[in-house]
């Protein structure tokens, strides 16, 4: 019973499988080199539509004609940075996952480094201040320790000054 | 006391600046185009379909280039302010109907061939001008979306104001709002045609 049942699930999943597949590897068979390439840049765009995604990832219509917009700039011989540059002349410094280094983006470059540092620098400020407190304090002598536990054995008992 | 301040700061500050952040429009991408000419293209006309317009032939002319579909929501939104515009300015308003038919989700245009999209988007976007208004100067049929990319469009309706070089001055993003128009684009046009 058991192995018709695995056998039935098997048969079932390599239906299911090749069917996946075939719909996956039409496009890409048509043209590996490109379609790697596709890939490769625009996991590095942003879709403008559904800003959070890649442009690699999106569904959305923008998405779609860019992708294919990018295909065929790969196919006339262009560059991974012209295409890139294509892009950004378009839409601009926002559609790069990953902003190029120039004025506008040194704090966004900068700024979390720079707030480290200052984090870093605040701790070991308070570190040293609280280490010079603590200096002052000598340990207790003869008759301060005899008080001490006395004041510990009976609460009650009258301070001596 | 003293020893709440500091924090209590960093927390005021970081509110004001979650409170800043947060009110943003993360749809307002600056534009490259601006400051730039804008991208050449001929297109066939709407009203016309056998003849073509090109942004060239509004040399020596400030201008409004408005990106609209008959499937956009938006669009609708802003439309009647077009439509008085159109009323009351001489301003030249050319629409870029931008994927008409394949910007439809609606409608499975992988089955359409070229010359029975090109009828069906003449029809859709020629009805929906003749049912809400007509202020374009004349409209160009981007079908396939082509010339929407040159000019980074990412979200009908935008709107573009071209001076009389041919340079992009300003470009909105978004249903145009009487305070835009007032504030802004009117303001520009007037600038550029002294």
């Amino acid at each position: 019973m058991s192995r018709w049942l695995l056998i039935v699930f098997l048969a079932l999943t390599g239906i299911a499988g090749s069917g996946l597949h075939a719909r996956e590897a039409a496009p890409l068979a048509a043209d590996e080199a490109t379609e790697k390439r596709l890939v490769a840049i625009s996991s590095e765009l942003r879709c403008l539509v559904c800003q959070n995604e890649s442009l690699s990832g999106s569904n959305a219509e923008l998405a779609n004609d860019l992708r294919r917009e990018i295909r065929s700039l790969i196919r006339d011989g262009r560059s991974d940075a012209e295409i890139m540059e294509f892009m950004v002349n378009r839409y601009g410094d926002f559609v790069r996952y990953r902003p190029p280094l120039k004025g506008t983006t040194l704090l966004l470059w900068f700024g979390p480094g720079l707030l480290f540092v200052a984090a870093l620098g605040a701790l070991l400020l308070h570190l040293r201040r609280r280490e010079r407190a603590l200096g002052d304090q000598r340990p207790l002598d003869a008759d301060e320790t005899r008080r001490a536990e006395a004041l510990l054995r009976d609460p009650d008992a009258p301070p001596r000054p | 006391m003293n020893r709440f301040l500091w924090p209590l700061i960093g927390f005021i500050v970081l509110v004001v600046l979650l409170a800043v952040g947060l009110n943003l429009n993360p749809r307002d991408v600056p534009s490259p185009l601006v400051g730039k000419p804008a991208p050449a293209f001929s297109l066939a006309r709407l009203d016309s379909p056998e003849q073509r317009f090109s942004p060239q032939e509004m040399l020596g002319k400030a201008w409004l280039l408005n990106v609209w579909a008959s499937w956009c929501v938006s669009c609708r939104q802003e439309h009647p302010l077009l439509v008085e515009l159109a009323k009351r300015q001489s301003v030249p308003l050319i629409g870029l109907n931008y994927k008409e038919v394949r910007g439809d989700g609606a409608i499975d245009s992988s089955k359409l061939d070229a010359a029975a999209e090109k009828r069906m988007v003449i029809e859709r976007a020629g009805g929906w001008l003749a049912r809400h208004g007509d202020p374009y100067t004349l409209s160009v049929l981007d079908i396939d979306g082509r010339v929407g990319i040159d000019y980074g469009v990412y979200g009908v309706p935008e709107t573009y104001v071209i001076d009389k070089a041919g340079i992009i001055r300003m470009k909105h993003t978004g249903p145009v709002t009487p305070d835009i128009l007032a504030g802004k684009i009117l303001p520009l046009l007037a600038e550029l045609n002294r």
